[in-house]
């Protein structure tokens, strides 16, 4: 009799989350519940002004807090050398600021103390002097001759500018232009954001002088690098350097980079030879640490009259704040932005990128997003909704022609992805079917006669997801593979560790599933460890959608491993040769008789207990796994709106999301994945960004500025689903942890495009809030959210 | 977050309470419901050396109407108080309204409406709804006890009249004449968040006659904005559409908005305009509907 794998918490299985359990008792471990003896508190004092260059920073009154243990200065980290630290994109950041202040909310000096209320107090005793400099808040006052260099730290850097970059055939995509019938053009900001984490960034180091071992508590979604980047920063052997991340709560792309914080915390315990615990707040949060977007997105497309794209162009201009600081991979300078129209055939692209410092702070993470594709997506589904109206052709009729159909695949795009499978129309036809979509004209028309706006707007995509493999994805030079190691103890019990680190995807509960899938272990037995770096095997973390891609891959191919060397003792068990045992789920038996069999944890016992002759004892392994191709779930949403056309205030009525991410290992695992991606999407879209003044303050420094939805005002969603197995990946999955943050902004917007575009307007950037959305409306022009926001 | 060094004391009684922000010179502050005062005192826009608890003072969380009509609500009433009551909408539809609207559900279980009032926060719903209705607050200091009229207790935006040995104990509504009309709209991104703009219209109507008129608006100036001479055109007019027209454009004009990230000037006064219309109109069709 096999085994029932839903009841022992297998593939498909909505199990519920083991992590859950102490999250929900509030028994979760996160880096500020470690207390240490004799642990210090540090504070940072972060700059109030962009742009200044430093004339004084007077620490003495500081030092004379009783408590103070340490102050530190940019020029004390400068002594060792630590004053700078580079980024994941090969630039520098400072550390402690040195020379000149670059973005409100910079670092600028540390106090370590007994407590951090003392800290405190004594930061604010700090006095700086600044001489201010012009605020540069967007690229375009710093492309200005006249604006300061920035980066006047650097040699060769006589401008702003960071890079410029391009790809795609131009010549091809010319000609496309050439034949066209029709030209369709989009102009559009995408927002700065910020992932917003709901524990903020914070780590305690413990410098052991005595072993010469340096331990981290560390909020990072991807601690082996962490502990590459500081064996190469700080010189500490990497043997000697044990990075742990506890629970995170919440991640999101914002705890992937290395922020000054961290490394001033381990000068701070290897000087003090105490642990030093630092904790950042909301608002050292949101002002200091990596952003999402920021980009300037500018497209045109070639079109024939029969709806058929012909080619694409697309310009960006990026604002990078003051260092260049995305995490990506190092042959791209923006990201994956190239992933654009990956889901359309589209014969001829081009591509052209500028990228820019500016007085803000730096990041340019994925937030929520594989490197980029959240702006790619996004200027894909504006771009497809202008010209469908540009062609006068209804929207969802146009991205039908357009979609690479079943048997397309391989498809290869026009930037050089290679897509591998889906079911485009088909998750198409079932999102129309679900919203109603052939009634929506009429519905419409008739709500007209009533004094009501409504509108209807739809976001397909698919993305790369899951990088590597690694001939072409790494970071600073790590290659994009990961790992897994599987240990099957006496009982057939069993402990599972990876390279990825969960922060809140249920790694714990979902990594367990696919064991029990391929040993027919139950899940319950399996437990999932990760984030500590003497104890997982060596993994690139979890970002970009890339866990069960590659880790979850990695857990298949080990528990394969562990099958293989389980079968050989099955055959010492059941005396027979190894090619007459078969397999069902958690047992092996003879071939031909089906009664006589063992199971798996017949097997483990025997492991170390009855091995066979010329076997090692154990059932344990390990796999590194690089993923052949990148995964390409896709995504129809369907939103509908209506406008109130007095105050330009929006509401949803209804939104229809189709999710194809492949097989699915936990389903209410990915339903709550694309429920939480479309809330943030709906915020991006409807209420959130962070902007700046003309004096470069930030404003969405706390969360009454910088808005995070609550369950009061976020629509209902109703999912679909279709499944088109991923044909490379071990179990078939494909990425899904972004796919609604990255389809689901442009949705929203279209639906409220297409409720008031009778006006002339072609774009509103984003945040549609009420204000830009009512001034639309009056003016039928568009709206552009483009920074500084003037006051007064 | 981690606040500057603070003392704190719980008083048991009134007295107790006053005679510590007397002997405090200036340097106490009154915590209530807390939902203002912690967060500033959080992130150190405020720095009391002392704060004085009245939250085991018995006796102050009432919410009654006296003999002479008038509405008293003790200094512990909290914002769920007036939500959850079952009288308030009939007898005070513009405070009724607003208790939906005030923060977040979370915050209205704690906060209280004395000490919004007290906050004097330029977009606080409670004093807008107070000003409009015609509300006064009741301070009691060292020398015993003195009545303010809402309109001379908000002096700037979080400056309130009261003097640093006074405790705000109660507010009152004075009795409507003829029956209670009115509501309270607001505009805001999210729940919780700042008004963009918000309107508050209290009217005593005589039959279809307009009695006492009554408006003030929250997130359209540097402090709570008076609206009430505004809205006066109303006065002996029925609601029709003149009327109503000329009197959001009048309480339109009162409005002194500021451009920022949640709207321009002109956005916020078109606002203003729209929800006195809408609140108008509103009553209209209901006194249409009732006659």
């Amino acid at each position: 009799m096999s085994l029932d794998e839903i009841k022992i918490g297998g593939m498909g299985a909505s199990r519920r989350r083991v992590e859950d359990n102490r999250f929900i008792r509030g028994k979760g471990k996160y880096v500020d519940d470690v207390v240490l003896p004799g642990m210090l508190h540090m504070e940072i004092l972060r700059s109030t002004v962009a742009h200044a260059n430093i004339k004084s920073i007077d620490t003495s009154a500081a030092w004379e807090v009783p408590g103070v243990r340490l102050v530190l200065t940019g020029e004390m980290m400068a002594a060792r050398n630590l004053a700078w630290m580079p980024t994941l994109s090969y630039d520098t950041q400072a550390v402690l600021a040195t020379d000149k202040i670059r973005f409100q909310g910079q670092e600028i000096a540390a106090v370590i103390a007994d407590d951090p209320y003392i800290a405190k107090d004594a930061c604010a005793k700090i006095v700086v002097e600044y001489e201010q400099l012009p605020a540069i808040t967007n690229p375009f006052m710093a492309q200005d001759p006249a604006m300061p260099i920035i980066r006047d730290d650097k040699e060769n850097q006589p401008t702003n500018k960071i890079f410029d970059w391009e790809i795609g055939d131009k010549e091809r995509t010319d000609q496309a232009f050439a034949e066209a019938d029709v030209i369709s053009t989009i102009d559009l900001h995408y927002p700065r954001s910020h992932p917003s984490p709901m524990e903020n960034c914070g780590s305690i180091a413990d410098y052991d002088r005595a072993t010469g071992k340096l331990t981290v508590y560390m909020t990072s979604q991807a601690p082996h690098i962490v502990r590459a980047a500081v064996a190469m920063v700080a010189e500490i052997p990497e043997h000697q350097i044990r990075i742990i991340s506890p629970d995170l709560g919440g991640g999101f792309g914002n705890k992937v980079p290395i922020y000054p914080g961290y490394v001033i915390s381990i000068l701070a315990s290897i000087l003090t030879e105490r642990p030093v615990k630092w904790i950042e707040d909301k608002t050292g949060n949101l002002i200091s640490t990596g952003f999402g977007r920021d980009v300037y997105l500018n497209g045109q497309m070639a079109l024939r009259k029969d709806g058929k794209i012909l080619g694409m162009r697309m310009h960006t201009i990026s604002d990078h704040g003051a260092f260049y600081a995305d995490a990506q991979p190092t042959k791209f300078k923006i990201g994956l932005m190239h992933s654009t129209f990956a889901c359309y055939d589209v014969p001829a692209a081009h591509l052209t990128s500028e990228g820019y410092y500016t007085t803000k702070a730096p990041g340019g993470v994925a937030y929520r997003c594989s490197f980029r594709v959240t702006e790619a997506m996004f200027f894909q589904e504006r771009m497809m909704h202008a010209a469908a109206n540009d062609l006068g052709m209804d929207q969802a009729a146009f991205r039908r022609v357009n979609l690479v159909k079943d048997d397309m695949f391989p498809y290869r795009t026009a930037f050089g992805f290679l897509t591998d499978s889906g079911q485009y129309d088909k998750c198409m036809q079932v999102g129309m079917e679900a919203i109603g979509y052939d009634n929506f004209k009429a519905e419409q028309e008739e709500a007209r006669k009533r004094g009501k706006l409504l509108g209807i707007g739809i976001s397909t995509m698919t993305e790369p997801l899951g990088a590597g493999n690694s001939r072409e994805y790494d970071i600073i030079g790590i290659k994009m593979f990961d790992s897994a190691e599987l240990r099957v103890h006496m009982t057939g019990k069993a402990i599972l560790r990876t390279g990825a680190k969960t922060q809140g995807q249920g790694h714990e509960t979902t990594w367990a599933q696919i064991v029990a899938h391929e040993l027919g272990i139950p899940a319950d037995d399996i437990v999932v460890e990760e984030g500590d770096t003497d104890t997982a095997p060596f993994g690139m973390g979890t970002y970009a959608s890339r866990s069960t891609p590659v880790a979850g891959a990695a857990v298949a191919m080990v528990a394969r491993k562990i099958r293989a060397k389980a079968r050989k003792i099955a055959a010492h068990l059941l005396e027979v040769s190894e090619e007459d045992i078969e397999w069902e789920l958690g047992r092996f038996y003879v071939r031909g008789n089906q009664e006589r069999g063992v199971t798996i944890q017949d097997c483990a016992l025997a492991a170390y207990s009855n091995i066979p002759d010329g076997l090692e004892p154990g059932l344990e392994n390990n796999a590194y796994y690089d993923p052949p191709n990148l995964t390409w779930p896709f995504a129809a949403y369907f939103c509908k709106v209506e406008v109130d056309a007095e105050t330009g205030v929006w509401d949803v009525l209804q939104f229809v999301a189709v999710d194809d991410c492949g097989v699915r290992i936990n389903p209410m695992i990915v339903e709550g994945q694309v429920m939480g991606g479309l809330t943030e999407a709906y915020a991006m879209a409807n209420m959130q960004y962070i902007t700046f003044d003309e004096e470069g303050n930030c404003i969405g420094a706390n969360y009454m500025d910088y808005l995070l939805p609550t369950a009061w005002e976020t629509p209902g969603f109703e999912l679909h689903e279709v499944v088109t197995p991923c044909p490379h990946h071990p179990i078939g999955a494909k990425g899904i942890g972004e796919c609604a943050t990255v389809a689901g902004p442009a949705a929203f917007v279209n639906a409220v495009m297409n409720a008031i575009e009778h006006t002339g307007v072609r774009n509103v950037d984003m945040p549609l809030m009420p204000n830009r959305v009512y001034e639309a409306l009056q003016t039928g022009k568009d709206v552009s959210g483009m920074p500084p926001v003037k006051v007064g | 977050m981690y606040p500057s060094r603070f003392a704190y004391e719980a008083p048991k009684t009134l007295a107790e309470a006053i005679a510590l922000l007397d002997a405090n010179g200036g340097e106490a502050k009154v915590l209530s419901g807390g939902q203002s005062l912690i967060p500033m005192v959080k992130l150190r826009f405020a720095s009391p050396e002392l704060l004085v608890d009245i939250n085991n003072i018995p006796g102050l969380d009432y919410m009654r109407i006296d003999e002479q009509g008038n509405l008293r609500i003790g200094a512990l009433v909290r914002h769920e108080d007036l939500e959850h009551s079952t009288t308030l909408p009939a007898t005070h539809p513009t405070l009724a309204a607003a208790s939906h609207l005030v923060a977040d559900p979370i915050v209205r279980t704690r906060g209280t409406f004395v000490g919004s009032l007290c906050h004097a926060d330029p977009q606080g719903d409670w004093a807008a709804t107070m000003i409009a209705l015609g509300g006064r607050i009741v301070a009691q200091g060292p020398k015993g006890k003195r009545e303010i009229d809402m309109r001379e207790f908000v002096l700037g935006p979080f400056t309130n009249a009261l003097a640093f040995n006074e405790i705000a104990v109660e507010a009152i509504v004075p009795p409507v004449k003829g029956k209670a009309a009115g509501s309270y709209l607001k505009l805001e991104r999210r729940v919780g968040d700042f008004a963009t703009a918000s309107v508050a219209v209290a009217l005593d109507m005589n039959g279809a006659t307009v009695g006492r008129a009554g408006c003030a608006l929250a997130g359209v100036g540097g402090r709570t904005i008076d609206a009430n001479d505004a809205i006066s055109v109303l006065v002996g007019k029925t609601l029709n559409a003149e009327s109503i027209e000329a009197a959001a454009e009048a309480v339109a004009a009162a409005a002194d908005p500021r451009t920022d990230h949640r709207g321009s000037a002109d956005y916020k006064r078109h606002i203003v305009k729209t929800f006195v219309t809408r609140i108008l109109n509103n009553i209209a069709n209901s006194e249409q509907k009732a006659a």
